[in-house]
């Protein structure tokens, strides 16, 4: 333990401490705010505090000022609950609200892949708990580096053994996502989990610490010391060599304790035990109170020595600091205590009060009996700084959009192969199969379909749909668009479900905001999401910044995975992307440009990466979109499947390789821009009554073109290519078992204890 | 007819066991393990899911409920039991049934629609089968693999009491491709597979999960 404990008091009395407050990632402006906020220079507890809620992962400081944008946006009937809390509530009918959001966990994967992964997934289903809602499902949106790069033979495995490992364990499932491999994340890989939970109207819960005289109470695992980031440099101040020694800065988790946790929260949420609740995630304790304080009153007195702790050696900056993993916060009144701590002990959860909000505008903590946190809360939780970071249009942009791609296949064949078979195109049953699809019993649709579909109500058939998309290819090439393509692709994958989109969220993974060249990406990507959103007219309900993305000193692709929310009035008509039955039509709706720049088979068969983007057309998405439900609602089609990555070529195999069925086909005009073109607002359907189909487009105002006719053991283009099931089957099917599936690459080849220490970003 | 639906902490498949008795015509009762009571059911499902997180090992800690001692002996007076996944590993554990459930060959955790040939359709389970009938229902474990010695796996199948058996490829690498066993009186039943996850055509890849939980409907009904 430390000599001297760092008390208010003692802060008052030396003016003149060197305090590391550099090593804490505040920068020296910062720093003289604080001691400019509190009269005099903060406490080491205090210091802890404002440096990890003033970093950029708590504080939104470079991105707060362009995420306003999504503020501006029409108001929206659809949106209960706006940006600002843990989560945006959306209105989805019949009394049922539905919160939904995405939250990276990038840095932990790369150094931790398991349980970078796992305590990713754990703390966004947390956020969705916290909102009052039941988590029902979950998704993850994947990047690594190249996919036969041996780092990540090291990296993939553990991820998706870790979303897996903890989303199975929760009862939780896991109805889609996305993953795909580029070099730029070769150092960076990008983990952004997605829950989604749903609640009545009248259960939503919000954070915030409100009546002077409630408890303070902290429930679920014990605090310890990992998850401790920069703050480990404060513990070079403790002198005493039985001091905790450093730990990993990568959390590690618990399913089994969430899983406890969110039961018991559903049934104090149900006897209506808490008036404000905030889960523990980045900055831990320190950000729980601050920011339940700022929300309510301000008041809150916390006895850090209530805490339950894992190891009695903590210091009290650590506890304050510590990201251990499975821990809630809630504010009840005192007649409830007795009642909440019974549930918390039915479900074996430990709960402790450890303080009460207090009159008054300071969160004050003490430590052994003395003070050493006093704090007007609002400065730590919602007044940190905001930058104006400086912008740059990329200089290399000009030439790398003037670097027009390649516009003809010399091997149609080959090309189609080559696509489908790389590790994007690919079947990714080797990922999917380690996650729990059917828990819950709820689950109509999950991968591989372009959008995963839950049931939410088993009398009503009421239901929803999520799709999350994130091309960053199409987003180096023009952010403005490249967000808006991302918005286009994940709108469209929820609408060939048969649902209506309502809502959008996103996970904004960047790199460095202090190069201006990222800020200029960012802004725009930004820029171009809340304009896609007006056109479209869904609200922004949430989101989530990741930023310092990059492999060495290079940034990696602007990566904004966008989610689109969507509902379905009876999942009993969703619809399907596999051809389940020979004899049907096949018609592609939507217009076909030669578009390549960006495209999959630009890449896969060019390693070509120029060019501007395919063109945006949002009244377009929207007409498909309508055209999509109104087919499904009819009942009018057999299946549909939107046309992204990879164009026709890869939709015919997807559909054709589900169940097995294949279909001959016939292109007009170019066959490489039909076959490979990436143009936007596509589907492939297939009917047995063309005619209705044909009809229902015209009155949309959809372009039709028939393609041909299902069944077969082959993909045939007529004049073109033929290709075996049984071959495209294997092409398809055998690269990530190739690459992925030997137990070394489960268990990993880095030595225990090769973990690097120090200062984690936690996002 | 009355079905109880044990809770352990950690369970998951609870409320799709629940789901499925319905579907099938009976009354879902949800038992809690710290309860040892049965509540006068007719029959006990003990659901998948990672109860205590699958720490120790995969149901060990489960089959030491106060609820599971009083499972156990009216298990040994013929009351219908059927261990789903965890509920299996549970089962294994508590001694009501032989064998052990361990760690797939393959090291993953998989989940995928499995084919499975019905050896037995005589049991309190599966009488609404067809003896040598091949269903489709979901698997989905990471410690699923079942292994016994040789002389146990010989003496189980030489009694006939494999139930049910992987077919079209085994998922976990368990031995002679066993997914399901019985007790000598075909009362209890253990299944690494999730019958309750092919209840509906919405849900499941078939409804073939029906027939676990009409079987012991119709069981009871006759006796």
């Amino acid at each position: 333990m430390s000599a001297v404990v760092d008390t208010v008091t003692r802060a008052g009395q030396t003016p003149e401490e060197a305090q590391p407050w550099a090593e804490l990632g505040l920068r020296e402006e910062e720093y003289a705010r604080i001691r400019e906020i509190l009269g005099r220079r903060p406490t080491t507890a205090e210091l802890a505090m404002y440096s990890v809620m003033w970093s950029e992962h708590c504080s939104y400081k470079s991105s707060k000022v362009h995420l306003r944008t999504f503020g501006d946006l029409p108001h929206s009937e659809a949106l209960l609950v706006g940006m600002g809390e843990n989560a945006g509530v959306v209105d989805v009918g019949d009394g049922y609200a539905v919160t939904f959001k995405v939250e990276s966990h990038n840095h932990p994967s790369y150094i931790e892949p398991y349980q970078g992964a796992a305590t990713g997934v754990g703390g966004i289903v947390r956020d969705i708990l916290t909102m009052g809602a039941r988590p029902v499902a979950v998704m993850d949106s994947l990047r690594f580096g190249r996919a036969d790069a041996p780092d990540t033979a090291r990296v993939l495995p553990g991820v998706v053994a870790g979303v897996g490992g903890y989303g199975n364990c929760l009862g939780l499932p896991n109805i889609g996502g996305e993953l795909l491999f580029d070099d730029c994340y070769a150092g960076n890989p990008l983990v952004n989990a997605l829950c989604v939970g749903v609640m009545r109207h009248s259960d939503v819960r919000l954070a915030k610490a409100e009546g002077v005289g409630n408890k303070v109470v902290l429930f679920g695992a014990r605090t310890g010391g990992d998850g401790i980031g920069g703050v480990s440099v404060l513990a070079s101040e403790t002198f005493d060599a039985t001091g905790p020694a450093t730990r990993p800065a990568v959390q590690v988790g618990d399913p089994f304790t969430e899983k406890l946790l969110i039961e018991a929260c559903l049934e104090i949420f149900a006897a209506d035990l808490v008036t404000g609740i905030q889960d523990l995630g980045g900055a831990g304790l320190s950000c729980a109170t601050s920011e339940l304080a700022a929300a309510g009153s301000g008041g809150m007195h916390v006895d850090l020595d209530t805490v339950p702790l894992r190891d009695s050696t903590l210091t009290a900056a650590e506890i304050l600091m510590s990201e251990s993993q499975e821990r809630m916060c809630a504010i009840v009144e005192p007649a409830k205590v007795e009642a909440f701590l019974a549930v918390c002990a039915r479900w074996d959860v430990l709960a402790t009060v450890i303080g009460e909000v207090t009159d008054g505008t300071r969160l004050t903590v003490d430590w052994h009996g003395e003070q050493i946190v006093d704090v007007p809360p609002r400065t730590v939780a919602l007044d940190g700084p905001v930058y104006h970071r400086p912008m740059a249009r990329p200089a290399d942009l000009d030439a790398l959009q003037a670097d027009l791609p390649p516009i003809t296949s010399t091997d149609l064949r080959a090309d189609w192969l080559a696509v489908v078979g790389s590790p994007d195109g690919a079947d990714k049953s080797w990922v999917t199969e380690q996650y729990d699809r059917y828990v819950q019993g709820n689950t109509v649709l999950a991968q591989p379909e372009d959008a995963g579909v839950v049931r939410i109500d088993e009398s009503s058939h009421r239901g929803i749909a999520l799709a999350l998309d994130g091309n960053a290819r199409f987003a180096r090439l023009d952010p403005y668009v490249g967000a808006q393509l991302n918005l286009a692709e994940a709108y469209r994958n929820v609408a060939v479900s048969g649902a209506v989109p309502l809502a959008v969220t996103n996970c904004l993974n960047f790199g460095s905001p202090e190069e201006p060249e990222v800020m200029w990406q960012f802004a725009e990507a930004v820029r171009g999401l809340a304009d896609g959103c007006r056109a479209l007219g869904l609200p922004v309900t949430g989101g989530n910044v990741s930023l310092y993305n990059q492999t060495g000193d290079v940034p990696i692709n602007p990566t904004p995975v966008i989610g689109v929310l969507g509902v379905h009035a009876d999942v009993r008509t969703r619809v399907s992307g596999g051809w389940q039955a020979a004899g049907e039509t096949l018609l592609l709706l939507g217009e076909t440009r030669p578009e390549f720049a960006g495209s999959a088979w630009a890449s896969v068969v060019h390693g070509h990466l120029g060019g501007l983007p395919p063109q945006l057309d949002l009244a377009a998405e929207q007409a498909l979109g309508g055209l999509l439900a109104t087919l499904a609602a009819g009942g009018l089609v057999g299946s549909a499947h939107d046309l992204s990555d990879g164009g026709l070529a890869q939709a015919l195999t997807e559909s054709a390789l589900r169940y097995g069925v294949g279909a001959t086909v016939t292109v007009a005009g170019d066959p490489t821009a039909a076959l490979f073109s990436e143009s936007v607002a596509r589907a492939v359907v297939s009917t047995s009554d063309a005619a209705a189909v044909l009809a229902a487009a015209r009155e949309a105002g959809v372009p039709v073109t028939e393609l041909g006719t299902t069944g077969g053991e082959a993909l045939v283009v007529e004049g073109v290519l033929e290709l075996p099931l049984a071959e495209l089957h294997t092409t398809w099917s055998t690269t990530l078992p190739a690459l992925f599936d030997t137990p070394e690459a489960v268990t990993g080849t880095r030595p225990a204890g090769a973990v690097p220490t120090g200062a984690v970003p936690t996002s | 007819m009355r079905i109880g639906v044990i809770t352990f902490p950690g369970s998951l498949d609870d409320v799709d066991a629940a789901r499925a008795v319905r579907l099938a015509g009976g009354e879902a009762v949800a038992l809690w393990h710290a309860d040892d009571d049965l509540a006068g059911v007719d029959a006990v499902v003990l659901p998948g899911g990672f109860s205590y997180g699958d720490y120790l090992r995969a149901g060990a800690i489960a089959a030491r409920a106060p609820m599971m001692r009083t499972v156990v002996a009216q298990a040994r007076q013929g009351l219908p039991v059927l261990g789903i996944c965890n509920g299996f590993q549970v089962l294994c554990e508590a001694g009501l049934l032989p064998g052990a459930l361990t760690r797939n060959s393959h090291l993953h955790f998989r989940n995928r629609d499995q084919g499975l040939l019905v050896e037995r359709a005589d049991t309190a389970w599966t009488s609404s089968y067809e003896q040598g009938q091949t269903i489709v229902v979901p698997v989905k474990n990471g410690e699923g693999r079942y292994v016994g010695s040789d002389a146990d796996l010989d003496a189980l199948e030489g009694e006939g009491r494999v139930v049910v058996r992987y077919v079209g490829g085994n998922p976990n690498g368990s031995s002679r491709d066993i997914a399901g066993v019985t007790s000598a009186d075909g009362r209890v039943v253990g299944l690494m597979p999730h019958p309750e996850h092919a209840v509906e055509v919405l849900t499941g890849p078939s409804v073939d999960g029906l027939g676990f939980f009409t079987s012991v409907l119709t069981g009871l009904v006759a006796a």
